[in-house]
This record gives structure tokens, C-alpha cells and sequence, in this order.
């Protein structure tokens, strides 16, 4: 009924929590800044970026990433403190509770970006307006797989184990989409390419020439969206079936 | 089988016509051997405005029958109607507010905003000032969630259901963590509340709960329903009366055939009647033992009739476990 207000109050609750800060926030922020900072204006060879731009977007798609999947975090936990039952009970529609999560980790997930946008910014990196815009739009569209994914763990695994499952998840996909280093050749190169996140960090090209994703990209990102959109609905009738 | 005896009652149905609605409910479990019978075919009628208490000890049934009134379970059989609608469209109508048997609160909100939240979420709120007021959370108002007591926790959910202002109030054991001063308060904020009209319904241990504040007890036991009516009802329903006398030096067992005592026993220097006609007993007492002193007669306490019509072993012994 009234989505706008929970949504609000789910803002507010999700900005107050210093764990946030930490990893979301925090954590690229401090990675990029002792990667990128020392040797900032320097080419990456066999990519055409400088160390800020590679890493003020990877950084980001690492940050972003974790936003997005921490809605997990907080349906598990909301399960597990029986609140979910509660909100059952209430008018609110399930489509307004999954919007209010996915707002919640899209506000997240800008926030994250835009303190990586004036970290670069600070070291040398500059674009025009239409390429900073372009970059966040993929970024956003690159980041709905994620959206799906965090639903899907909020149902299936319980708070105990979605810390480490988040952060391992998250590491994994890290190092396979070239976020610590560029992969350019080779059967990683080959096999990133079928990784949602691998787009997500593809975004950087935008900086190149303006364009960062062919067919494939759209393609790949589409698929996983559907796939995990797909499993977050399997996962939450299941999740309600038993209850 | 749920829509024929909604969807008739639904068609003419106003806003809260009807009451309540519980026809032949059966749920089972799968349990960690077998199957659970939490609930094994009960039928309630609530009408609009009651207050009924839902009686019995864990495992009756009770919360299982809460969930499916709810709309938070599906019966495997029978039929679940609230004020006329099916229980989810009733809950998606605003009508229903609750406070669950388990249930924690969210955290990094203050209990105001919590509050105000739950309040957004319904169509015709009471004001959030009023509900942290009659709730005596205005103190703690500003407090945020996760660093309440016990105590504390157990106010806010009940503001959580009162701020909804539902037709339907349903309290599953609300009163857990409350102390004797909390208890007192809760009720009376309860029956304030059902006075202006609602319909309430609560689960509880505490038979003196039932009886202070309820207009009808409904005693559950093994997932059935094993008495049902007014709480004076239900206490006349067992009719004995205790006496209890001072007299050492007498055994019970010639206690026992004084007439009008259905049984005796010994503590101590004390001696306990159960009487079915205690102005008899009384009178054969003090004719053949003078001695007795102290005496004390007492009416059929509800605790009493609800062991006598609870305490019955059960032919089947799977659910032991259940809800």
C-alpha cells in the first residue's frame, strides 16, 4: 500500500549501520587509494587506462557488488528475527517489500560509487559529462543480476552463513572479472566473459571510447538477470511455503 | 475447499461482518519421525466485538491455529474466514494486526520510527503519539530497537499491533516477558482496546488471564478443542470446591468417606477436601472431628477445570512436539 514510507525507513536503517560503512563504503575506498594512489597517471599495458581509471571502476564494481548482495544479509536476518512473519501480517505488498530491498541496495550501491567518482576525480581522472553518465548506466543495468542474486541468498541461507558466503562470493567473482588485475588474454579472459561481474568492471572502457559492452555483454547480463530473478522467486515460495 | 464457505459469506459481507470463522481445521507437520497433528478438526465462531482467550498447554495447537487464522499457514483441510474474506485479504485489507508468539524487532530504527512504520503500512492508523502513550513507550520513544530490555521488546510489539487499529487483534501469549506491574498495565491498555468494538483474541498459559480478561475461553488440547464457552461457564463446568482444614492425626483415606468429598489427601498438618457438595462435607466434618481448624472453603479454580478437561492422556502419542 503505502511503499514509500517503509521504503524511506528502510533507507534510513540501512544508512545508520556502521557495517555498511565498512565494507561497502569503506573497504574499496581504502584498496583504491593504496593501489591506485602511488602510481596513478601510469597505463596499464593492454588496457589503454591509467591506474585511476582501472581501478576508481573496478573498485566500484567490487563495492557496488556488495551493496547489491547485502540485501541478502538483511532478508536473512529479518527471517531469522521472525520480522518477515510479522510484515505478512501487514497490507504491504511483497512487490513493495522487494522494491523497498532493491532501492535500498541501488542507494547503496551509488553511494559507494560516487565517493570511487571523486576518489578518481582527485587523481586525474576526468571525462566528459556524457561519458560519467554513460559509465553509471551500465553500471546500474550491469548491477540487476545482482539485485536478483541478493533475494535469492536473503531466502536460502540463514544469518550465519551469509557472511561468508557474500564475501566469498563476491572475492571469487572479484578475481575472475579482473578487478585486482587486468585479464586480457587467455582461458580466464575466455571465461570471465560469461560472468555477470565481468561487465560490471567492463564499464571502464566507457573511459576509452565511450562504448564498453558489445551484443555479448547485454546478452550475458540479460541472461543472468533472468536466470537469478528466476531462482529469487523459486527461493522465496519456498521460503513461504514452509513457514 | 476453502472458497465455497468464504466466497458465499464474502458476498454480502461488510467490513467486519461476521466475526470469526474456524470450521473444520486440520493441519499436520512433518516431524523429525512422523508427521505432527497440530491441529485435528476444530470448529470457532467469533463473533465481531469478542474477546476470546485461546487456552491450553504447549503443544495444544494453538499457534498453528493463530498462523492459519492468520493467513500465515494453509490448513490442509477445512476453512478459515475473517470478518468474511479469506484471512490474506482480510490482512491485505488492514484488517488484522497481531503479535506473534516469537518475533524480534529490526534495528538502527528508533522505537518512534519503528512504530510509525508499522503505522504507514495500514489504511486507518491510530496516531503514532497516541499508540507510544497508551503503550508506555513514551519514555523510550527515541531509543533505537536493539537496545531494549525484555520487557521493553515486548511493549513495542504490542504498539506494533495496537498502531494498525485492526477489526482483529490476535495476541499469541503476549504477556511472556512482562513483570506483574507490565502484566496489569498490558490488560487494561487490552480492554480498552477491545471496548471500542474490536475483536480480539489472545493465547495464554496463565488461566487467571483468561478469566480476568476475556468473554469467553476456548481450552484447546492435543490440536482439538475440549471445551468452549464463558470462563464462569467453564468453572461450574467442574462444580468442586476445595476445602482445607488444620487436623493432624487423621488418615485422609477415612477423610474420603465423609459425604460429599470425591477425594482427600494429607499435607502435613493440613488436610485437602475435594468436595462435589461441600455444604455436606463441611457439616459431616465438624460433626466427627471437632478438632479441625483453619478451614477454608474455595471455589473451582479455572486452573482446576482446565487440568481436569486438558489432563487427559492421549490415545495417540506422536504429537508431543507439535505447536
Amino acid at each position: 500500500m503505502n511503499g514509500i514510507a517503509y521504503t524511506r525507513y528502510e533507507l534510513l536503517r540501512t544508512f545508520r549501520n556502521r557495517r555498511f560503512f565498512l565494507f561497502s563504503l569503506g573497504f574499496p575506498l581504502v584498496f583504491f587509494w593504496l593501489i591506485a594512489a602511488p602510481q596513478h597517471n601510469k597505463i596499464i599495458s593492454g588496457t589503454g587506462l591509467t591506474y585511476a581509471t582501472y581501478y576508481m571502476v573496478s573498485l566500484a564494481s567490487f563495492g557496488t557488488m556488495m551493496s547489491m548482495i547485502s540485501t541478502g544479509a538483511r532478508i536473512a536476518g529479518e527471517r531469522q528475527a521472525g520480522w518477515t512473519r510479522q510484515l505478512r501480517i501487514s497490507p504491504l505488498s511483497v512487490r513493495a517489500y522487494f522494491r523497498a530491498k532493491v532501492l535500498t541496495g541501488y542507494a547503496m550501491a551509488l553511494s559507494s560509487l560516487l565517493v570511487l567518482y571523486i576518489s578518481g576525480s582527485l587523481l586525474g581522472v576526468s571525462l566528459p559529462a556524457g561519458r560519467w553518465l554513460a559509465m553509471t548506466g551500465l553500471i546500474i543495468v550491469g548491477l540487476l543480476p545482482f539485485a536478483a542474486l541478493g533475494v535469492l541468498v536473503g531466502h536460502l541461507v540463514n544469518t550465519d552463513s551469509v557472511g561468508p558466503l557474500m564475501g566469498g562470493l563476491v572475492s571469487i567473482l572479484a578475481f575472475l572479472s579482473g578487478t585486482w588485475f587486468a585479464i586480457t588474454s587467455g582461458f580466464l579472459h575466455a571465461f570471465g566473459q560469461f560472468l555477470p561481474s565481468w561487465w560490471l568492471v567492463q564499464a571502464r572502457n566507457v573511459a576509452l571510447d565511450g562504448h564498453a559492452w558489445g551484443a555479448r555483454g547485454w546478452i550475458t547480463v540479460a541472461a543472468w538477470t533472468a536466470i537469478l530473478a528466476a531462482g529469487a522467486a523459486w527461493a522465496y515460495r519456498r521460503d513461504t511455503a514452509r513457514v | 475447499m476453502t472458497t465455497a464457505a468464504t466466497a458465499q459469506i464474502g458476498g454480502a459481507a461488510t467490513k467486519t461482518n461476521g466475526g470469526i470463522c474456524l470450521h473444520g481445521l486440520v493441519k499436520s507437520y512433518q516431524g523429525p519421525q512422523s508427521p505432527i497433528r497440530a491441529v485435528r478438526g476444530i470448529d470457532v465462531s467469533i463473533a465481531a466485538g469478542e474477546t476470546a482467550a485461546l487456552l491450553g498447554p504447549n503443544g495444544a495447537g494453538k499457534s498453528t491455529t493463530i498462523d492459519m487464522l492468520l493467513g500465515l499457514s494453509k490448513p490442509d483441510d477445512g476453512t478459515v474466514s475473517v470478518f468474511g474474506r479469506p484471512p490474506r485479504d482480510a490482512v491485505d485489507a488492514g484488517l488484522v494486526g497481531a503479535m506473534l508468539q516469537t518475533g524480534g524487532l529490526i534495528r538502527d530504527l528508533s522505537v518512534r520510527e519503528l512504530v510509525a512504520m508499522m503505522a504507514s503500512l495500514y489504511p486507518d492508523p491510530m496516531d503514532v503519539k497516541d499508540a507510544l502513550e497508551v503503550t508506555g513507550l513514551k519514555e523510550i520513544a527515541s531509543q533505537r530497537t536493539h537496545k531494549l530490555s525484555g520487557g521493553q521488546t515486548q511493549r513495542v510489539r504490542f504498539a506494533l499491533a495496537i498502531v494498525c487499529n485492526p477489526d482483529l487483534l490476535v495476541l499469541d501469549e503476549p504477556t511472556v516477558a512482562l513483570d506483574v506491574e507490565g502484566r496489569r498495565e498490558f490488560w487494561s491498555v487490552m480492554r480498552e482496546f477491545a471496548a471500542r468494538g474490536k475483536t480480539v483474541l489472545f493465547a495464554t498459559h496463565y488461566l487467571e488471564e483468561a478469566d480476568a480478561n476475556a468473554d469467553r475461553a476456548i481450552l484447546m488440547a492435543h490440536g482439538r478443542i475440549v471445551a468452549d464457552g464463558p470462563t464462569t461457564e467453564i468453572k461450574a463446568r467442574v462444580g468442586r470446591r476445595t476445602l482445607r482444614a488444620t487436623l493432624p492425626d487423621v488418615d485422609p483415606s477415612s477423610l474420603a468417606g465423609l459425604p460429599g468429598v470425591a477425594s482427600a489427601e494429607r499435607h502435613g498438618d493440613a488436610v485437602i477436601l475435594s468436595c462435589v457438595d461441600s455444604d455436606q462435607s463441611i457439616r459431616a466434618l465438624l460433626e466427627q472431628y471437632p478438632a479441625a481448624k483453619d478451614i477454608e472453603i474455595a471455589g473451582g479454580s479455572l486452573e482446576e477445570a482446565f487440568l481436569e478437561l486438558t489432563g487427559e492422556p492421549d490415545a495417540d502419542e506422536q504429537e508431543l512436539g507439535a505447536r
